[in-house]
């Protein structure tokens, strides 16, 4: 589709309007459009612009009091509605307390997950992926020892059709961690250790699932957080992420 | 109470009196609470306390007075296709000028002024705006897009202006 068909458009996606298919096709349209996603960015900047500009006028404690005052004055017989009515208020309180936790803890993970799949996709540009290259992992565990604060477990993959290309240091949410580098067929695959606490947000979901055309698998044991990352299939994902759980435990 | 200080944002937005959006929302509590068996339950309780609080105020003097000149809403505004380097979202955010934004939105006629702050502000889904503002989801997609680039257009000459200035003042303490 050309890039014009795409920006007529723009304000419904950016609005989260579109049909899930179109938002996942537009997802990956702005990822390779620079055009696009500068005009985007722009929209983006003018509605958070916009919604803080927009929150303006705040009601003073008086008024407040006095329509509270008016509303509990109501008389007798409308005491079931004006009940009725308060519960109406609170339901919707806790409603819009649920959306903004939900959407918040959406947020932090739509974040980490974004910040995972930059980590993987800067390490597999570099030209230097790994700073210990070995596919052995009594070589490659050692190497971690005195760099991050925490020791964790590899998998044996000799018999399986993974093979463990080194590891290198990392950072995401000013944590240390530590990031392995593993084929399958011609697919590579980074699997991310951090302390449990490194990122925000609830993680609802131990299988992998599809976050920005990759697949990923995340988890937590011993107090680590894992993620598997790759643009490998679904099954490998799940493979790799489940020799790491059994080789843990 | 929840929605009483978005409510009154809105209110006053629409009013642009203190005293007036005061009216209005204690009104519109009074009709909320009266009204209250006519609501649906299962329906959308935000969008029928918005849509009571627009309708009061369409109704009020005020109201009367600004919603003389009705929007003509087309379903085909055309794409925007132009991206500048300098547009002016980016010069707003680089002076996160609020009071330029917010000047700018109350200059914007109430039917673009009241979308663009329930899409915006109270962040209402379309299907929501549509039910607040009784017009077709077609509509709230058209009338959202014209809203948009009115401020755009709007905000244009006064950061360029704005620009400008800073360009002029920063030549001249350069010189000094």
């Amino acid at each position: 589709m050309p890039c014009e068909s795409w920006k007529v458009k723009l304000d419904t996606y950016l609005d989260g309007e579109l049909p899930s298919e179109e938002m996942r096709a537009f997802d990956t349209h702005v990822h390779s459009c620079s055009s696009c996603a500068a005009d985007a960015l722009a929209r983006v900047q003018l509605k958070r612009g916009v919604q803080a500009a927009g929150k303006r006028f705040a009601p003073t404690s008086e008024f407040r009091r006095r329509v509270q005052g008016k509303i509990a004055k109501e008389p007798r017989r409308s005491f079931r509605l004006t009940w009725m009515f308060a519960a109406a208020l609170s339901m919707l309180a806790v409603a819009s307390l649920l959306t903004a936790y939900v959407g918040v803890q959406r947020s932090h993970r739509e974040q980490a997950y974004g910040e995972i799949a930059d980590l993987h996709v800067a390490a597999l540009a570099s030209s230097s992926r790994v700073d210990v290259v070995s596919t052995d992992r009594h070589t490659v565990k050692p190497w971690f020892q005195g760099k991050i604060p925490f020791a964790f477990d590899l998998p044996e993959v000799q018999n399986s059709e993974f093979t463990l290309l080194g590891g290198r240091m990392t950072y995401a949410g000013q944590s240390p961690g530590a990031h392995l580098i593993y084929t399958v067929r011609k697919h590579e695959i980074s699997v991310f250790v951090f302390q449990e606490g490194a990122f925000r947000g609830r993680w609802d979901s131990s299988s992998a699932t599809k976050e920005l055309s990759f697949n990923i698998a995340t988890w937590s044991q011993g107090g680590l957080r894992y993620f598997v990352i790759g643009d490998a299939s679904t099954a490998d994902i799940n493979n790799l992420a489940k020799l790491f759980k059994t080789t843990h435990s | 109470m929840p929605l009483f200080d978005q409510l009154y944002n809105f209110a006053h937005w629409l009013t642009r009196n203190r005293e007036e959006a005061e009216d209005l929302v204690q009104e519109t509590y009074a009709k909320a609470l009266k009204g209250f068996p006519s609501f649906q339950l299962g329906t959308n309780f935000r969008a029928w306390m918005y849509r009571i609080l627009r309708n009061t105020f369409l109704t009020s003097r005020t109201g009367l007075r600004v919603t003389m000149t009705v929007p003509l809403d087309t379903e085909d505004d055309g794409p925007e296709l132009a991206v500048e380097s300098d547009t002016p979202e980016t010069i707003l955010v680089e002076r996160s000028n609020r009071e330029l934004l917010q000047k700018a939105i109350d200059e914007l006629p109430v039917y673009f002024r009241e979308i663009l702050l329930l899409c915006e502000v109270e962040e209402m889904s379309y299907q929501e705006i549509a039910e607040t503002l009784s017009i077709p989801m077609g509509t709230v997609m058209s009338r959202l897009s014209r809203a948009r680039r009115t401020l755009r257009d709007s905000l244009r000459p006064q950061l360029q202006e704005g620009s400008a200035t800073a360009a002029i003042t920063k030549g001249t303490n350069r010189a000094l």
